[in-house]
């Protein structure tokens, strides 16, 4: 085995925290996750051999950018996913590393919601993020990238909704990465507690070119009792960017977590998608659309545990593969001993465009209980060449009738998303993806 | 637009290697209906899909034109935009694509980039031709053709030529299927394209079809040839004696393509 080659050492890491005044049990949290991250393992996700994948060369962690001076500067990119209007009230948005732009409405500080950049979060609401920060969904030794993502994290949110707050317009997060040398181990945190509610929309958008970029992203969301999150994101991150992306979340009893996820990201990735369903009573709904292109690899495992009584999981994922692209969709639905009255339900769907292409779906059901109810559907196939031939027999070019078949084949999952802003940008996105 | 003329000389179509049609001549015009009658077996559905350009059916002589144009250079889309049309007989079902959607996309393909039809325009023209075709309104916003009976399928199909107007139409067995209302529905919709710009092939081995549409020529197929042309009087006979006669006029024992 080959040795890892590190672009950062213990130094940088403490010259990182102290030039951000971090307190020092997120300095020692870096320092610890990073002696440990060389001996950890890679994860293993299910098909797809990662080990020669860059996750730990990259130009730096630490780029310092000049911050947009308002929305109406951003890139078309990041307007298009924002819009221009002044009604845009909750939003932040990152450039790199550098928080650029945070806006807060009046309405929700006095409701007391906290919505900031992670290292303000770090220096302001120290014993909040402490209590949340790699704890609770996803622990730092987990494997080799949660470790080094907790040693080098140099951006992200946090959101947190204080008890019976409910907020009715959605909260969003711009995370643009523009400049080819920077590295992004972005964290965000969602902390719904009881009775709140708050849907929370994401973007990763790239509008530069990298020979080697790296992006390692957590996010942990905590759902307090009868708590509602819904979290929508669309990553478009550039081709030579490796990604591994963990998104996770748990739940108290009769909480409710929505994910709504477009990858669309046009580099190797790696994303994992956990809902441990703790409390009784509670809910995970996982919907999930993919486009590959060119020669990327993507592997994605969207899994369900279910621990609490009358706990129901879902997941719903259709991929399409053009090119030469490949992906394994990994889907399991996991119900513990005791977990009786659950439900863990699943589909995945993967069509692939081109004869290069390769796709599979692989469902898990994996039940420690008896008095449970569980199902899955799963396929995999091409193009039909007469739907094509029928399409254009009435005039349509082959690649209109190609965009409609791959339209008509993730609209039963785009149709269905609980976040209008992540139906239409995604619409767009996949448009775009797809024309190239 | 003016008359069309789809010619079809000494055509010859093989799918998977073998040869089933074997010398097809054909003329039709704008303003003509042709019906071509034939038992099952003898290659009528072969040279509808041939003229479409089906990917698996393979031209190996002959030629096809249109106004003069060669059809067989076209690609599929190329043809219907030059003004082809076939009414299928097994059309595809797409998910997610509503009809509305589909329909839509196939009017603008026959328009400039940024002059597409506008909204309003396109539905009230399809509303128009659907309440024709007696459909349900909400078969606009359903997937295509996905879950439709077989007599939606066709009219669909119908709704579609309506919609498109191209300059010569093949209708492969637009009358299977169909009981007697839908199929006077379907032939309303049919007749209702007659005009000096329209041409049509109907294939079929019905009489029954040209009771409500009434063809200026028939001809019947049989082995992979046309072995007989005649007017609307043609079909009749067939109706009234069935095809041994023709069997036994040009000394043919079995009219299958062998």
């Amino acid at each position: 085995m080959t040795e890892t080659k590190w672009s950062v050492d213990e130094s940088a890491i403490r010259d990182f925290s102290a030039a951000n005044n971090e307190p020092e049990w997120l300095l020692n949290a870096r320092l610890d996750a990073f002696n440990k991250a060389e001996d950890l393992p890679l994860p293993k996700p299910d098909k797809t051999k990662i080990d020669k994948w860059n996750f730990t060369e990259f130009g730096t962690h630490n780029v310092q950018s000049t911050p947009f001076e308002s929305l109406a500067a951003l890139p078309e990119e990041a307007k298009a996913v924002v819009g221009e209007e002044s009604s845009v009230q909750n939003v932040y948005v990152q450039r790199n590393g550098t928080p650029s732009i945070l806006n807060i409405s009046s309405e929700l500080k006095e409701a007391g919601v906290i919505f900031t950049d992670f290292a303000t979060a770090a220096k302001e609401h120290g014993e909040l993020l402490q209590k949340y920060f790699m704890t609770q969904a996803v622990k730092a030794d987990e494997h080799k990238l949660t470790a080094l993502h907790t040693a080098l994290v140099n951006g992200g949110v946090f959101l947190y909704v204080p008890k019976n707050v409910e907020i009715k317009e959605p909260v969003q997060a711009v995370f643009i990465h523009d400049d080819k040398d920077a590295a992004l181990f972005n964290h965000v945190i969602v902390v719904a507690e009881a009775n709140s509610s708050v849907t929370y929309v994401e973007n990763y958008i790239s509008t530069v070119e990298t020979e080697q970029g790296v992006a390692n992203i957590i996010t942990e969301v905590i759902a307090g009792d009868n708590a509602q999150v819904s979290y929508g994101a669309v990553d478009t991150l550039a081709e030579n960017v490796t990604t591994y992306v963990n998104r996770r979340g748990i739940t108290a009893p009769n909480a409710r977590i929505e994910w709504s996820l477009g990858v669309m990201n046009d580099g190797n990735t790696v994303s994992e998608n956990v809902t441990n369903l703790i409390g009784d009573g509670s809910f995970a709904d996982t919907k999930m659309v993919v486009v590959g292109r060119g020669k990327q690899s993507m592997n994605f495992t969207t899994k369900v545990v279910h621990f609490g009584k009358h706990t129901e999981g879902y997941i719903l994922k259709h991929g399409v593969m053009k090119d030469e692209a490949k992906s394994i969709f990994n889907g399991i639905g996991k119900i513990e001993h005791g977990a009786s009255k659950s439900n863990a339900e699943q589909e995945s769907r993967v069509l692939m465009l081109s004869e290069k292409a390769r796709g599979d779906a692989n469902p898990i059901l994996l039940i420690d209980e008896d008095d449970v109810t569980a199902g899955h559907a799963a396929s995999v196939g091409r193009v039909d060449p007469l739907q094509l031939y029928y399409l254009m027999s009435r005039g349509i070019t082959q690649q209109e009738a190609e965009r409609l078949v791959i339209h008509g084949f993730l609209a039963p999952v785009v149709n269905k998303l609980p976040i209008e802003n992540v139906k239409q940008q995604l619409t767009g996105v996949i448009e775009r993806k797809v024309r190239q | 637009m003016s008359q069309s003329t789809l010619t079809i000389k000494d055509l010859h179509v093989s799918i998977d290697g073998k040869e089933i049609l074997k010398g097809v001549n054909l003329e039709i015009k704008g303003g003509e209906f042709h019906a071509i009658m034939g038992p099952n077996g003898t290659g009528k559905s072969t040279l509808s899909s041939a003229i479409m350009g089906h990917p698996k059916y393979e031209v190996t002589q002959g030629s096809i034109t249109l106004d003069g144009e060669d059809v067989l250079e076209m690609e599929v889309d190329e043809r219907a935009r030059a003004g082809l049309f076939l009414a299928m007989q097994y059309p595809s079902e797409i998910t997610g694509v509503t009809n509305a959607e589909f329909l839509r996309s196939a009017v603008n393909a026959r328009r400039e980039e940024g002059d597409e039809i506008s909204l309003m325009k396109f539905i009230r023209q399809m509303d128009k031709n659907m309440d024709l075709l007696e459909m349900d309104q909400d078969m606009a916003q359903r997937y295509l053709n996905e879950g439709f009976s077989g007599g939606e399928k066709k009219r669909n199909e119908i709704l579609q030529l309506m919609t498109i107007e191209p300059k010569i139409a093949i209708l492969d067995e637009i009358d299977s299927g169909l009981d007697i209302d839908a199929l006077k529905v379907v032939s309303k919709g049919i007749n209702k394209m007659r005009g000096e710009d329209f041409g049509c092939l109907m294939i079929t081995h019905y009489q029954r079809l040209l009771n409500y549409i009434t063809p200026d020529h028939v001809h019947v197929m049989m082995q992979g040839k046309i072995v007989k042309s005649g007017g609307a009087e043609l079909a009749e006979r067939l109706e009234a004696e069935g095809y041994d006669w023709i069997k036994q006029e040009l000394g043919i024992e079995d009219e299958t393509v062998q």
